[in-house]
Formats: structure tokens, C-alpha cells, sequence
């Protein structure tokens, strides 16, 4: 049945986990300083998700000079694995495609990055319906999307710019619903004055989005149709009505990653993992960096990113120069969530019967009956599944006010000749 | 122009630009879903990004491999849940 998974040593001073803005930038500042550093991602390559495909594709400019500066310093990459276990101090397991990587560190950055939050409504487990960035990735992948009909709905700076990437594909994209009111929106527009470069960034998406509507106040109530999607019903004030489309690219703005930072036993509030002024965790020798810290964007993203590099480097000169730019950016991560809060209406998007676990089809109806994620956990096998409550976990604690319950190895779902093999590479060490 | 690949979904031949993840290749071969859920409803990639798990497919006889994090290799055999 199972064959014996092949497995590989390797060392590092300084270990990134995370391979986006965050990741890179510090492997470059760490590396530059001459430590021998390694990223280890999920993804085939690097970029993470708002530089996905650069490498093949360079389009980004700022993406190309992390890039060109993570190679010049001899960052090594190993793509296509998955951390999910720390057997000893100093050492992390990882699965690729192939088998079991053993990965030494003395140092270690949580750059792990954010998903999209997914909120349950009927109809949101059909095919062709997404996340926002969700089908964007798709279309990196591969996917064409020439001539399709995309509605964009959700939350966050996000969905602008995936409905102008769609556009430029060529794809239709009928329109973008924003749940957020207008007048928090406006407010958010005038908080950018002091940042011309996000007003020039804003001017030329609203320039690619030209004709397309973008209705504030608006949100998905439904996704219609048998085997896949087929239209959606949209509601805005109490108007609601149905749009015919074949993709339905949806998300509520992001939450952070912090899985590991948690198995890790990094102090975690309100969502994101707790740093100290040059990115260092509750716990020493892990530093974390970008989207797992709080939601703030590309920029807070990649100064996080060089303050923990430095730092994990031992240049903590060079990191303190930077805290006060952190400082300002971290201003507009502030604006940036508040004006992308989720609204309480949303909180009767799922009808009883509509699925908020997906790995496990259990419906709000079954999960409402319980008191907490333990009992839900326990009774409906909610969250149990091979996402580990990744998906559902957000849109619970956000439609019910429960936390999601401590992490436990492994923090990935692996194959069993992972966990076997787990002792032959922890007691064969050097 | 980029390579061209080709690779096997559900028994179909289908070619893609060398780059594309398997979860084009299976949209591409004209598939309707990725897998069944528990309750037997069709499902498709829903995060794109490696966790939510939706995308899982069977290639080369392993099961359970998320099609949106696998780079399309020549000669690969896909299978999903139909």
C-alpha cells in the first residue's frame, strides 16, 4: 500500500517559513549580513500570494529586486513543503511531494502570511465559487478566464485589485459588492492624503476598472444553481436581485496565518502573533514578520519583513533605524481594518442548512446547537477534517464568538510516512 | 513561449503551458468537480492557495494531493472523485 518515504537532512542559521514579501525581505536582510539562510514554503515558488508567478512572470518591480536580492545572498528555497511538526528545539519537519525534510535552525521567521476570511451562505459550496484572491491564484495557475462573467464581492482592498487583474486576463467582471458603507470607505480615502503612493496605486486601479460598478453596501446573499454556479443573489439596501455569472470570486477581507506561530507556543491576540519592537516573539529565536502580525498590506509587509531579518541576524542597529517607519505604516494597517470591518448583518448570511464546515458537511443549524469549538469539535466533527478548521474557524468566531481551540501537531494534515519517519530523523542526528 | 505539458485527468489527455498547477489541468479536461464531499456534493477549489483542501485530487496514485499546489508534470496521472 504505502512506500517508504525517502527523507533529507538540511541546516541553516536562520530559517524563514513563508516565501511572500515578508519571507523574502527578511532572507535578504538576514543573508546579506552573511547568515546562511533557507525559505521554506507551501508553494512551488516564491512570491507568496500577491507575488505569485513573479518569478516566471515578473510584473512587480519591488517583486524582481527582493527576488534578485534573496539570490545575491544565496537564500536557499525549498518549495512544495509543509512544516508540521518541531520534534526538538532547533529542528522542524517538513513534507514535499517526495517525503520527510529535516529542518535545523538556530534562528527562525514566521512569515506565514494571511488567507481570505470565508463567510457561509447558501449556496457558497457550489464550484466556480471562490475566494477573491481564491480565483486569482487560479488564473496565475493557469485557468482561463477569457470571456467569463466574474462577479467580485466581499471585503478589502483585495477585491479591486483582483477585479482589475481579472479585467486585464480577460475576463468580464460584471461588478464589484463591497460590504462596507460608503461613508467608512470615504473616510478611508481621505485617511490616505499622507500616502501619495497608495492615492497614485488607487488612482490607476479605479483607471482599470473603469465601467465597472462598485456598489458599497452591498453584499452576496445566495450562490444559485445544481452542479456549479449559475448566478447570485446580490442584496444592497433592500433591493435584492440575481446576476447571471460562471465565477462568483469572493472573500471578506484576510486573516492572519498564525497556526504555527501557536503550535510554536508564541503568544497570540486577537488573531495575530504577538512581537516585540525588532519582530521577536514571545519566545526567543522565533521572530515573525508581514500578514501573521495583523492584516496591514505589502508595505507594512516587507518592513516587518527587513526588521526581522536584521534582527534574526544579530544587526539590530540597522533594524532600529527602521521602527519608526514601521510605525507610520502601521497607522494605515490601523485605518485599513477598521474601514474593512464586517458588518452585523452578515452574521445572517447562513440559513440552517447551509454547510460551515466543508470538510465535514456540517451544517449552522448542527453547529448552533452547540456551546463551544470543543463541543462542536466533540458532537459535529466540525473543524476536524483535513483543513483543521482553517476555513471555517474565521466565519465561526466571527458568526458565534467561539475561539478556535490550542494548535497540535501535526500542524498540516501529512501522510503517515511522515509521522513514522519523524524518529528515524530526530534520533539521527549528527 | 512557454513548454507544453502533457499530462493524464480521469484518463483524458490534456496539454498545458509548462507552470500550470494540476487544478487547471483538471478544469481544463472538462471535469464538473474536484471531489465529493462527505455528503456526496460536487466541490471545486475554493482558496486557490493551499488550505482549504477543496482541490484535492489523486495523482499518480497517491490520494488526497491539493491540485492547486502541484506544478503539471509530463506523463502525470490525475483522477479525481467522479
Amino acid at each position: 500500500m504505502y512506500k517508504p518515504m525517502n527523507s533529507s537532512r538540511h541546516n541553516c542559521d536562520v530559517l524563514v517559513i513563508g516565501g511572500g514579501p515578508a519571507g523574502l525581505a527578511a532572507a535578504a536582510c538576514a543573508a546579506e549580513g552573511g547568515a546562511r539562510v533557507t525559505i521554506v514554503d507551501d508553494n512551488p515558488g516564491l512570491g507568496g500570494q500577491i507575488w505569485r508567478g513573479e518569478q516566471r512572470k515578473p510584473s512587480a518591480p519591488e517583486a524582481a529586486e527582493w527576488l534578485r536580492r534573496a539570490q545575491t545572498a544565496q537564500v536557499e528555497f525549498i518549495g512544495g513543503a509543509q512544516v508540521y511538526d518541531q520534534p526538538e528545539k532547533g529542528l522542524l519537519l517538513a513534507e514535499n511531494f517526495d517525503g520527510v525534510i529535516g529542518l535545523r535552525y538556530r534562528r527562525l521567521i514566521l512569515a506565514t502570511g494571511a488567507r481570505e476570511r470565508f463567510l457561509p451562505f447558501p449556496g457558497w459550496t457550489l464550484p466556480n465559487v471562490m475566494g477573491a484572491g481564491g480565483l486569482q491564484a487560479l488564473v496565475k495557475s493557469g485557468l482561463p478566464i477569457d470571456g467569463s462573467k466574474v462577479v467580485v464581492a466581499g471585503s478589502g482592498p483585495l477585491l479591486l485589485a483582483v477585479a482589475a487583474y481579472l479585467r486585464k486576463s480577460g475576463a468580464e467582471v460584471l461588478l464589484i459588492a463591497e460590504q462596507a458603507p460608503q461613508r467608512r470607505l470615504l473616510a478611508f480615502g481621505l485617511g490616505l492624503w499622507n500616502s501619495p503612493a497608495k492615492i497614485v496605486q488607487a488612482i490607476k486601479l479605479k483607471r482599470q476598472l473603469a465601467g465597472v460598478p462598485h456598489l458599497t453596501d452591498c453584499w452576496p446573499l445566495a450562490a444559485n444553481g445544481e452542479e456549479r454556479l449559475q448566478s447570485v443573489t446580490l442584496r444592497r439596501g433592500r433591493k435584492t436581485w440575481d446576476v447571471a455569472c460562471d465565477y462568483l470570486a469572493c472573500g471578506f477581507h484576510l486573516v492572519p496565518n498564525i497556526e504555527l506561530a501557536a503550535f510554536f507556543g508564541c503568544a497570540v491576540h486577537a488573531g495575530a502573533v504577538q512581537v516585540d519592537e525588532f519582530q521577536q516573539t514571545t519566545i526567543p529565536d522565533i521572530y515573525c514578520a508581514g500578514e501573521a502580525t495583523g492584516i496591514g498590506g505589502l508595505e507594512v509587509s516587507l518592513m516587518e519583513g527587513r526588521i526581522a531579518g536584521l534582527a534574526a541576524a544579530g544587526r539590530q542597529e540597522k533594524a532600529r533605524v527602521l521602527i519608526a517607519e514601521r510605525r507610520r505604516l502601521h497607522r494605515f494597517a490601523d485605518l485599513l481594518n477598521r474601514t474593512f470591518a464586517l458588518r452585523e448583518e452578515l452574521k445572517s448570511l447562513p440559513q440552517p442548512e447551509t454547510i460551515v464546515c466543508r470538510c465535514e458537511d456540517v451544517s449552522f443549524a448542527r453547529l448552533k446547537k452547540q456551546t463551544a469549538w470543543r463541543a462542536a469539535k466533540l458532537h459535529t466533527r466540525c473543524g476536524m477534517g483535513p483543513c483543521q478548521g482553517r476555513v471555517c474557524g474565521a466565519a465561526i468566531e466571527f458568526l458565534l464568538g467561539w475561539q478556535a481551540e490550542s494548535v497540535r501537531p501535526p500542524v498540516f494534515p501529512v501522510r503517515i510516512g511522515s509521522l513514522i519517519r519523524d524518529t528515524t530523523l530526530v534520533t539521527g542526528q549528527e | 513561449m512557454p513548454e507544453a505539458i502533457t499530462l493524464s485527468v480521469n484518463g483524458h489527455s490534456v496539454t498545458v503551458p509548462e507552470g500550470s498547477m494540476v487544478s487547471t489541468a483538471v478544469i481544463l479536461s472538462g471535469a464538473t468537480s474536484f471531489r465529493r464531499s462527505v455528503t456526496k456534493q460536487p466541490r471545486a477549489p475554493l482558496c486557490g492557495m493551499g488550505i482549504c483542501f477543496e482541490c484535492r485530487v489523486t495523482v499518480n496514485g497517491r490520494p488526497h494531493v491539493r491540485s492547486c499546489q502541484i506544478p503539471c508534470r509530463d506523463g502525470m496521472d490525475v483522477q479525481t472523485d467522479e
